[in-house]
């Protein structure tokens, strides 16, 4: 195999904003001038201060407090026919490193460069115009994302049908639905033919129907040998689409590396969603003078400890508590949550040798197993509860105390067999089938 | 941010270099044109979205300079009786009047281009200056029909076509540079300071009646022709008058503006690209 090309080549790139700006900048003329009468050096200083950050480095660490850096010291390479996704919490940098690589806005410090036509895709239809039809809209549209117009003289039945809407296509857009709208202008968007293109959640519009279709179109852009840069909150859509995920946080990489890993690193970053939950102090665990709970944590059938779970395998999901006062009949359970909040089951400890019998006080570890191939894909999250029956009291509940991620594969042996897209439903089992043929 | 294409062969892939931008640097025209089928859609949007939803549709284009046209023709030409050297005063009017719309019209758009674009500006990447330069290009169209109706009534009036016709096109450059310059100077500062949008309408105003339009040039006493014909539109609305009617052009009138105009342009290209790269980052 031929080593491939590097497309995207990032180096120290950093970008930083000046809180405060608008301070900084007057409201209005008549102060800006009588502020530069006032002071005009003083003025000139604090102006050129707003887009001059001479004496500033990404390294030092210096504490100034009106800067923020958007994204600092951010480097990788991305090679020819990658699909890469990129992931962080609000704020961490994403749009901001995809805004200076679609040349938006000017970095600060470092430098990028890009290796072929870059179609950046911030939004759905920039420059749709309300007033225009929708064949209007696709030449704007088109122009705007950098078509030639032979170009889309060329593709413009291909878009057209790809929408959908070819009875509208000569209506102004206003009177389209949203879903018109979004159809159309991903159409046009779909239809580009650049090298590498840079996407920014487009996919969060439209209806399920066409989130699909345009999954399966970008696989396909994957497979032309053409480079895609996805910034993305949705954690099932970057496992699925991008074998390689790069992790930012407060503007620097943190991880890069295989999808489900970095999927599993962001997880853990996030406090309230970890795969193990434990508290080691009992006088401060969850719980009362009956009983406390000591941890919570998911497993796989091996025992590892994992925040990422293939959707063939068993889950694995450990109560450990303390009871404290003997003679007590225990209801031990927990509730699963998907990251919708709907509640998918709550699960009761049914092992025969303690149903309706008193506990003594001691150590107890309660396990059950999820079975593979049930739950569908996405982040669950767990909340474990303990009563007493006798007399019924809730003794403790925890909510969200764990929370595990489970990604499908496309190795055709599971419920979405070999297929792309979007899968509905709050689980997936894996059901036989049987088609006979006549 | 600098552009190192490289038109060197199918096999090497043109790299684009991102960067921060240091200095002051002029209008890249080769990038420009590279991006001209959107320069010309986006001015033929223009177009088309300014008439959407009237009854009249098109016809206003027709219509406004024509009304336009009467009413200065009564209100200066009837009651007020301006000097206009011999010239019926339809005549001396309309074709001062055409190129000052122009230039409003387009002074008023460029100026505001960012503000309006400005959902534009944070969504996706085209040279800046496309713009402030889109209404230079939108507005012609309705410059070029208000062109006829003042050839029209030339028909009418029986004045035909001289070889002062030759320097039409002199002036019809002249008549996109100076808006496009005011529009490069200001667009920027537009998006920053809301008081631009209010400071232009009578700013707009002054300048008309600071041009010859409702009166003669030859009217300004002699020794202040210098500093007068410093404003551009003077040596264009005098320019126009003279290639259309076929008067002596007056030069003197023409070239203090033309230098300003020029000057104007190249500071304000280079303003521009200084302060483009700013803009979006305070909006």
């Amino acid at each position: 195999m031929t080593e491939r090309e590097t497309v995207i080549k990032v180096e120290n790139l950093s970008k930083c904003y000046r809180i405060g700006l608008k301070e900084n900048m007057h409201d209005t003329l008549v102060k800006s001038v009588f502020n530069v009468m006032k002071s005009p050096l003083k003025n000139y200083r604090k102006y050129r201060s707003l887009y001059k950050f001479d004496n500033l480095s990404p390294n030092s660490d210096n504490n100034n407090p009106d800067i923020i850096w958007a994204i600092r010291n951010v480097s990788f390479e991305i090679k020819e026919g990658e699909i890469v996704g990129i992931i962080g919490l609000n704020g961490s940098g994403k749009s901001t490193l995809l805004k200076i690589l679609s040349r938006i806005t000017d970095p600060t410090n470092g430098r990028a460069e890009i290796f072929g036509k870059v179609a950046s895709l911030l939004e759905v239809g920039t420059g749709f115009h309300h007033e225009l039809t929708g064949r209007e809209n696709v030449y704007l549209n088109g122009s705007i994302l950098g078509m030639k117009k032979q170009e889309i003289d060329r593709k413009f039945d291909e878009i057209v049908s790809f929408s959908g809407v070819e009875k509208f296509i000569d209506t102004p857009v206003k009177r389209y639905s949203s879903g018109m709208r979004v159809r159309l202008a991903f159409a046009v968007a779909a239809h580009l033919e650049p090298k590498i293109v840079l996407i920014d959640e487009v996919l969060a519009v439209g209806d399920i129907q066409f989130q699909k279709k345009c999954l399966n179109k970008m696989q396909n852009i994957g497979q032309q040998g053409r480079t895609v840069l996805f910034v993305s909150h949705n954690m099932q859509t970057v496992t699925r689409l991008c074998p390689r995920t790069i992790l930012l946080n407060n503007g620097s990489i943190v991880a890069d590396g295989p999808s489900p890993q970095i999927v599993s690193v962001y997880m853990n970053s996030e406090n309230a969603t970890r795969a193990e939950n434990r508290w080691p102090n009992l006088d401060q665990a969850p719980g009362d003078e009956v009983v406390r709970l000591c941890a919570v944590r998911v497993r796989t059938e091996e025992g590892v400890i994992t925040e990422t779970m293939d959707i063939r395998k068993p889950v694995y999901i450990e109560m450990e508590y303390e009871v404290l006062k003997p003679d007590f009949i225990f209801l031990v359970y927990y509730h699963v949550f998907n990251s919708d909040g709907i509640r998918i089951f709550e699960s009761i400890e049914n092992d025969p040798s303690w149903i309706d019998r008193p506990r003594p006080a001691g150590h107890y570890v309660s396990t059950s197993c999820i079975p593979g191939n049930f739950l569908s894909e996405g982040v669950l999250f767990i909340s474990p509860s303990i009563r007493t029956l006798n007399p019924e009291i809730r003794r403790l509940r925890v909510n969200d105390a764990v929370a595990f991620q489970v990604i499908d594969s496309l190795d055709g042996d599971s419920a979405r067999v070999t297929y792309i897209g979007n899968l509905g439903g709050v689980v997936r089992p894996l059901l036989k089938w049987k088609t006979r043929f006549f | 941010m600098k552009n190192s294409m490289k038109d060197s062969g199918a096999k090497l892939t043109p790299g684009t270099i991102i960067k921060p931008r240091a200095g002051w640097q002029f209008i890249d025209f080769r990038e420009l044109k590279e991006y001209r089928d959107l320069l010309f859609s986006l001015a033929l949007r223009d177009v088309k979205v300014m008439y959407a939803q009237t009854i009249m549709g098109f016809s206003w284009a027709v219509l406004q300079p024509l009304v336009q046209i009467i009413l200065f023709t009564i209100i200066f030409g009837k009651v007020a009786r301006v000097n206009t050297d011999g010239i019926p005063y339809v005549l001396f009017s309309s074709v001062a009047l055409i190129p000052w719309n122009y230039i409003s019209q387009t002074m008023t758009q460029s100026t505001q281009s960012l503000v309006t674009g400005q959902h534009l500006l944070g969504k996706i990447y085209f040279p800046r200056l496309i713009f402030p330069l889109m209404p230079v290009f939108s507005k012609l169209i309705n410059f070029g029909i208000s062109l006829l109706i003042v050839l029209s009534i030339m028909l009418y009036y029986r004045v035909y076509p001289t070889t002062n016709m030759l320097f039409l096109p002199l002036f019809l450059i002249m008549m996109m540079l100076v808006p496009a310059s005011i529009g490069l100077w200001f667009s920027t500062l537009a998006i920053r300071f809301r008081d631009v949008q209010h400071l232009l309408p009578f700013s707009i105003q002054l300048l008309m009646y600071t041009a010859p339009i409702i009166y003669s040039a030859s009217s300004i006493p002699a020794k202040y022709r210098f500093i007068y014909s410093l404003n551009p539109v003077v040596g264009i609305i005098e320019g126009f008058r003279a290639c259309l009617l076929g008067t002596p052009i007056p030069w003197p009138y023409i070239w203090p503006g033309i230098i300003v105009g020029i000057i104007l342009f190249i500071s304000g290209a280079f303003y521009f690209r200084r302060m483009e790269r700013i803009v979006v980052d305070v909006i």
